[in-house]
Formats: structure tokens, C-alpha cells, sequence
């Protein structure tokens, strides 16, 4: 075996030696890692060569790594909470799940699904992922442990799967998981999936998913980011949409003390659809960014995105939305919106749109808005007898009811809607 | 039922209400005339409790209550109701949850029990009838895209939820054509009895054909500067309020 490349020596200490950390624990575990070698070890270099992300990288400008560098992560052991406890907190549903503790499946919290065809035990590595593009990946792919490749054949209806990660930890010893993740709908199938990650304590979770759906086919993803309030969250999700394909994904954040979900959305096929609709719900000193990259590589293919943010105490909250149109997508049909609520004069928004259009027959817009609550409306309502608190409750959830309301898988929707309840009740004074 | 003495209010530090004397007394309805500027919305948005409206002096006692030292979601509890000049759009606020948050939040307060679901729709419906609004008027957004006539009818809908014991209605009559105006007036008289007053701010006479006023008071520079009975309304729209306010300086 060749020695790997040190971290280029650009980046600052703090980040050079925790790239060196994680490289160090890849040595120890190499050869013993399940799963394709060859592609981890492909990651394993492209990690080593690249080191963690810096600011100097655009893609990262607004999001720091530097709280997350400076913590020295641990292999996780046995899970130190009660996974029965936070498993009773997901939706009330029949649908089967898939649930992972500190990036491990565990059989015997799970129900496995009759439709859909399931593989665990090792990373589900596909091929849409690029870790020499994306540190987090290249670092997930060199030391992921396990993942589910998830498989629906084609035609069939895969009905509703949930999964679910729950990241389990302690303030002295945070641990660090790097599931590997896949999705595969063979033309004409579909699938709703409920992503759901949650926990308890200290630990990072750095996920990857790839998502390829085939001709005809529908992915409705919805996401609940509720990590532990001492969590690190980092997630790359990659979806490829053939043609007449849909990716139907809402994210919702509110957990979590540091959070990035990065989405590569690639529209591959004649009339394929993407919508990636998010809301960050954030408080406290919390960080959250929603980095989203939108392909449009064919032509008639329609992408819509409507992000929204509402943002209390001294929280930062981070958009930045990219919409590529390559030359050969004539009638592309791009429409990105993101929205801030500021509940507070400390929060902070940061937001870049970006349009990067090579076709010349393209309908394209974005726009931004950030705002407080309204004074008239709030007058309005508390005229009519609502107290100040409800009045405010009503409209925030006005606010993110453009966002929510639109989705159409009832327990989902009924999910996400809960989980909007109960951050907004921890806000209350 | 309302009692205010001396009130003196400020907006961005202009003094705008100047020394307002007025007592509608339980049963009663009284209209507030006069000239643009005089300040008529003002009085509106101090007796709700609106911010940015300061009050300087005096005193507005509600039912022998302090009326200024409330919340206006207190004042709303107590039975005061403002019918908006402007009423406010809210995206994403359903009209029917919105009302029945509105009532159940005020019934909540007075300590009686909350409507459900099946209750309120039943009320929302038949008091939507009563004021010929279409049912889906209930089903869409508070006021958005509504028109200009549709907004006051959904003020005259709410006041009928609400069943106020002081409705103060703020140029309800301006923009509506004579139908919605019959109809706004019609959901007023129909609040009439002895427990119930209303304060009508109007700025023509035409609202006082439909709803017929016990009192009229002139107002001008922040004064009440003449009072009278209905009939004044009848001698301002003749004469103009120049002759009324140059009589009273």
C-alpha cells in the first residue's frame, strides 16, 4: 500500500491537523473497512490530498469548519442514550424503517421493508457522488461504515420508507459517523422517503446520499434535520433525474449547533423536475447552511425552490443556491426564492443566488427577501383578541406555510409541521 | 360603556388629538364627522390600544375600566372592536382558523369555553350568509386578494363572530358601493340592543342613512367642536364642514 499525500499545507493549522487526525484513523482502520476498497481508497486520496474545506473555498466562504476541526471525534462504541426514547418521537406510521444508531444499522430497531429491496452492512457506494470535488465526501467515502442501498424495481410503487439516524454521544467523547447511503428508482417506480436524523449528546454526523431516478420515475424525499443541540451535522445528498423524473425534496433544519446540507441536483433527461424547498428554523448561537447546486443538463426540465428561514437570538443561517443551465438545456424553466424572518436584531442571514446559464431560450429567476415580523399584521391579530405570542406563532407559521403547505404526503407534512410546533414552543420565553 | 376625558394623543411627537371629550353611553350609537386631518383614525387606533399612537393626557375608561393601561388583545377580551379603515392582508392565515382563533382566544380570556371545530363552522357559516359572503370567503387567506368591498364585508364578518359590546367602525363606509354599504350596515344594526354601542367614524353622510345615530360630534384639529343629533349630519352634508368648524373657532 502507497502512503497517502499530507493535506496541502495552504490551510491553517487547526484544519491541517484535523485532516491529519482523520487520516491517521483511516491508516489504522485500512483493510478492515467492508465494502469497495478501491472506491474508498479513491476517496481516501482525494481526502488526503484536499484536507477539510477552508474559507478560502467559495463553496464554504460563509460556513466555517473551524468549531468542528478543533474537536477530536472518536470511533463510536455502544450507544450512550436511549434509542427506544427518540425512536417514540418519529411519526406514528405503518411504514417500514430503516434505522441507523451513530451511522450503524441496527436490525433489531428496524422493519424492513416487502416493495423495496434493501442492502446494509457495508457503504452503499454509487456513482454520482464526486469526492474530489467535495472534501465531505471524499472524507465519508474513506471512512464509512455502513449505509443502506435502497432499490426499487422498475414500475413499482415503493410506498413510504422511513430512515432514520440517530447520533448518540458525550461532551468528552463526541464521536464522529460517515453513512453511505443510496437510492435507486428503476424507470417508472416511486418512493417517498422519510429521512429523519436525530439525537442526543455530542457527535458529528456526516452523511452521503445518492439518488438516481430513473425515467418516469418519483423520489419525494422529505427531511427532518433534529440533531442534538451539541450535534455537528454535515449531509451531501446527490440526485440524478432522468427524464419525465422527479426529485420532490423538502429539508427542514432546526437542530443541531453546526449544520450544512449540500445538494447536488442534476437534471439529466428531457423534462425531468427538481424541487429542493427547505426551511432553517434556528436559535441560539446555532449555524446552519443550505447549499444547493441545480444541473439543468437537458432540455424542458423544470426546477422550483422556495427556502425559508426564520431565525431568533444570535443564530446565522446561510443559503446559497446555484442554478447551472448548460447550453443544450433550451426551455429550462428555473425559479429559486429564499426567504428571512429575523426574530431577533443579533441573527444573521447570508444569501447568494447564482445563475450560470450557457442556453439562450431559458425562463430563470430568483430573488431574496429578508425581513422581521409586521407590525400592522401583528396589530392586526392581537386587535381581534389573539394574544402577542400566538399572534407572533401565527405568523411565523404563515410565513413557512408556502413551504409546507405544498407537500402532499399527509404523515410527512403532519411530521414536519410537529416537529415546526415544537421548535417554535422551545423559542417561547 | 366608553368614557373618555381630556384625551390628548401624539403621533412621532405631533400632537394630534387635542383634548377629546366624548361619553357613549350603553345602547347608544354615536358618529364621529369631520374633515380629513382632523384626526378621526387616530382616536380609532388610541382606543385599541395600536403602538406608535401616544397618549399625552386624559383618560378612556371602558365599562368603568382603564382602557389605556390594556393590552390590545385585552381590550379586544373586553369587547372593543375596531373595523379597520385598512384592513390587513395575511398570507398564509386562513380566515376561517383565523377568526376562530380570534374568538376562542377572547372567549379563553373572559374564561368561557373554547368553540370547536363543528361549532365555529356552523356559526362562521350562517353569519357569512347573513352578510351574502360567498362560503369560500372563509376558506382563503385573511384579505388577500380580496377586493376593497370584500375587506370591509370581511370586517362587518368578523364584528359579527365577535359580537363586540363597542364596535368602532373606521371609514367602513369608504369605497363600498351602495349594496356592500347596505350590507355593512345591516351587520351593524343587527349588533344593536341595549348592552351594544358603536362609534361610526365616517366622513359623509351617506353610512348615517342606513345606520341611524343617536349622537353626532363634528371633529376638527383634535376637538370634538360641535355635538348634536342626526340631524347634524344632515346640515354638514349641506353646508360643508368649513361653515361648521369657521362657526366653532
Amino acid at each position: 500500500m502507497t502512503a497517502l499525500p499530507r493535506p496541502r499545507a495552504l490551510q491553517p493549522a487547526w484544519s491541517q491537523d484535523a485532516a491529519a487526525a482523520f487520516v491517521a484513523r483511516y491508516e489504522g482502520l485500512r483493510g478492515r473497512l467492508p465494502g469497495d476498497a478501491a472506491a474508498r481508497e479513491a476517496g481516501a486520496a482525494a481526502f488526503a490530498a484536499r484536507g477539510l474545506p477552508g474559507v478560502r473555498d467559495e463553496a464554504w466562504h460563509f460556513t466555517s469548519l473551524r468549531a468542528l476541526a478543533e474537536t477530536r471525534f472518536a470511533e463510536p462504541l455502544t450507544p450512550v442514550a436511549d434509542c427506544a426514547a427518540m425512536l417514540a418521537r418519529l411519526p406514528q406510521t405503518d411504514a417500514p424503517r430503516l434505522v441507523f444508531v451513530d451511522g450503524r444499522f441496527r436490525d433489531d430497531l428496524s422493519v424492513v421493508p416487502q416493495s423495496v429491496s434493501v442492502r446494509v452492512g457495508g457503504p452503499a457506494y454509487a456513482t454520482l457522488a464526486n469526492p474530489d470535488r467535495e472534501a465531505m465526501v471524499a472524507l465519508n467515502t474513506m471512512l464509512a461504515g455502513d449505509g443502506a442501498a435502497i432499490d426499487v424495481a422498475a414500475g413499482v410503487d415503493g410506498g413510504t420508507l422511513l430512515l432514520v439516524s440517530l447520533g448518540t454521544g458525550t461532551a468528552d467523547r463526541p464521536v464522529a459517523f460517515h453513512p453511505r447511503h443510496s437510492v435507486h428508482l428503476a424507470d417508472g417506480a416511486s418512493l417517498t422517503l422519510l429521512d429523519v436524523v436525530m439525537g442526543e449528546g455530542a457527535y458529528w454526523h456526516n452523511a452521503v446520499l445518492e439518488l438516481a431516478i430513473g425515467e418516469g420515475a418519483t423520489l419525494v424525499h422529505l427531511r427532518l434535520q433534529d440533531e442534538s443541540h451539541a450535534a455537528f451535522h454535515v449531509s451531501t445528498v446527490y440526485a440524478d433525474v432522468a427524464a419525465r423524473g422527479t426529485y420532490d425534496s423538502f429539508a427542514l433544519t432546526l437542530g443541531g449547533k453546526w449544520a450544512r446540507m449540500e445538494v447536488h441536483a442534476s437534471l439529466s433527461g428531457p423534462k425531468a423536475v427538481a424541487h429542493l424547498n427547505a426551511a432553517q428554523l434556528l436559535g441560539g448561537s446555532q449555524h446552519a447552511d443550505f447549499t444547493t447546486v441545480i444541473t439543468h443538463a437537458a432540455p424542458h426540465c423544470a426546477s422550483r425552490q422556495t427556502v425559508k428561514n426564520v431565525l431568533t437570538g444570535r443564530s446565522r443561517g446561510v443559503f446559497q443556491g446555484k442554478i447551472e443551465v448548460a447550453r443544450d438545456a433550451q426551455k429550462t424553466d428555473g425559479y429559486q426564492m429564499n426567504q428571512a424572518l429575523l426574530l431577533s436584531p443579533d441573527a444573521e442571514i447570508d444569501s447568494k443566488p447564482e445563475l450560470e446559464i450557457f442556453a439562450d431560450d431559458v425562463k430563470c429567476s430568483h430573488g431574496a427577501t429578508v425581513g422581521e415580523l409586521d407590525g400592522e399584521q401583528l396589530f392586526y391579530l392581537r386587535s381581534r383578541g389573539v394574544p402577542q405570542a400566538e399572534a407572533r406563532s401565527m405568523l411565523v407559521r404563515a410565513f413557512l406555510a408556502e413551504a409546507l403547505d405544498p407537500i402532499a404526503h399527509d404523515a410527512g407534512r403532519a411530521m414536519l409541521e410537529a416537529a415546526v410546533s415544537a421548535w417554535w414552543e422551545r423559542q417561547a420565553p | 360603556m366608553l368614557k373618555i376625558e381630556g384625551l390628548t394623543a401624539s403621533v412621532d411627537g405631533k400632537a394630534i388629538l387635542k383634548g377629546i371629550d366624548l361619553v357613549v353611553p350603553d345602547g347608544e350609537v354615536h358618529a364621529i364627522m369631520g374633515p380629513n386631518g382632523s384626526g378621526k383614525s387616530t382616536l380609532s387606533y388610541v382606543l385599541a390600544g395600536r403602538d406608535g399612537y401616544e397618549v399625552t393626557g386624559g383618560s378612556a375608561a371602558f365599562d368603568g375600566a382603564d382602557l389605556l393601561a390594556m393590552e390590545p388583545e385585552a381590550r379586544a377580551a373586553a369587547g372593543l372592536f375596531l373595523a379597520f379603515q385598512y384592513p390587513v392582508e395575511l398570507p398564509g392565515v386562513n380566515n376561517a382558523n383565523f377568526l376562530r382563533t380570534a374568538l376562542n382566544a377572547q372567549r379563553r380570556a373572559r374564561g368561557e369555553a373554547e368553540l370547536d371545530a363543528v361549532q365555529f363552522l356552523k356559526l362562521s357559516r350562517a353569519e357569512a350568509k347573513r352578510l351574502s359572503m360567498p362560503d369560500d370567503m372563509l376558506k382563503r387567506n385573511v384579505n388577500v386578494g380580496f377586493s376593497g368591498g370584500e375587506k370591509k364585508r370581511n370586517e362587518v364578518l368578523q364584528m359579527a363572530i365577535l359580537r363586540p359590546k363597542l364596535a368602532i367602525l373606521d371609514e367602513t363606509d369608504s369605497g363600498l358601493d351602495i349594496d356592500a354599504l347596505k350590507i355593512v350596515a345591516d351587520g351593524v344594526n343587527a349588533l344593536r340592543g341595549p348592552a351594544t354601542s358603536a362609534l361610526v367614524i365616517t366622513h359623509y353622510q351617506r353610512l348615517l342613512d342606513y345606520i341611524v345615530p343617536d349622537r353626532v360630534h363634528v371633529l376638527a384639529g383634535g376637538r370634538i367642536i360641535r355635538s348634536g343629533g342626526p340631524e347634524l349630519a344632515l346640515e354638514l352634508e349641506a353646508s360643508g364642514y368649513a361653515s361648521v368648524v369657521a362657526e366653532a373657532a
